[in-house]
């Protein structure tokens, strides 16, 4: 699937987008194999409170399953208007 | 219901002119703009999005105002990009048979775009730059809707 970043995920990330290979069964399963990763994803992840996640682009939980994602993001909280 | 987001500035006084005219059932219409505004020294903003969930973000929390109120046309327009102090950043214009639909809307509006579009400022100055930290008050004023 694709995994995305936005704000400052991105910038401590380092990268918007990247195609991971996962057969992980929620959100919090994905976010468990990317922090043991690299401590940049690690980082990024550290405070689940501090972020946002969207799979498919709708607005979800890291309790959400994956199956059938195409696409998951991961964001802060957002600051529009 | 016209939903844009786009770079380049709009023209407020056109958008506004031209929002639910030539039509004779409409007895309110409200309009909002927000602005970038100066609380340091601040030189820019850049509001980065993401491409598509914000499209289907806006229209959806326009749907939801569309069937809690009684609407008749609804219009959301938000730059991403750099932007400078006083610029317009973003604007939104319902129109309905009477105003407390049309005022009621428009801040429904505002508290979900706040919130639930994926847009994010990021602020940037002679100190450097940072991303403006979502409010608590922003969060709370869902509750009441």
């Amino acid at each position: 699937m694709d995994v995305l970043y936005f704000a400052w995920v991105r910038e401590r990330i380092g990268l918007p987008k990247e195609r991971v290979e996962t057969d992980a069964a929620t959100v919090a399963d994905l976010v468990s194999e990317l922090r043991a990763r690299e401590d940049r994803y690690d980082a990024a992840f550290a405070d689940l409170s501090a972020l946002r996640v969207a799979v498919d682009q709708e607005l979800t939980d890291f309790d959400a399953p994956l199956a059938g994602a195409r696409e998951v993001a991961f964001f802060p909280p957002m600051t529009g208007g | 219901m016209r939903i844009v987001v786009q770079e380049a500035p709009f023209d407020y006084g056109a958008e506004c002119d031209g929002f639910a005219t030539g039509r004779t059932d409409v007895g309110a219409v409200v309009t909002f703009a927000g602005l970038v505004r100066t609380d340091a020294d601040l030189d820019r903003m850049e509001i980065e999005h993401y491409p598509g969930m914000t499209e289907s973000a806006l229209t959806a929390i326009a749907e939801e105002a569309a069937r809690r109120w009684s609407l008749q046309d609804v219009l959301v327009i938000h730059r991403v990009g750099p932007m400078r102090p006083g610029e317009r950043i973003m604007m939104i214009a319902t129109a309905a048979p009477h105003r407390r639909d049309a005022f009621e809307a428009a801040e429904y509006l505002m508290d979900y775009l706040k919130s639930r579009a994926p847009f994010w400022k990021k602020e940037h100055g002679p100190q450097g730059e940072s991303w403006v930290e979502a409010k608590a008050t922003d969060e709370d004023a869902l509750s009441r809707w």
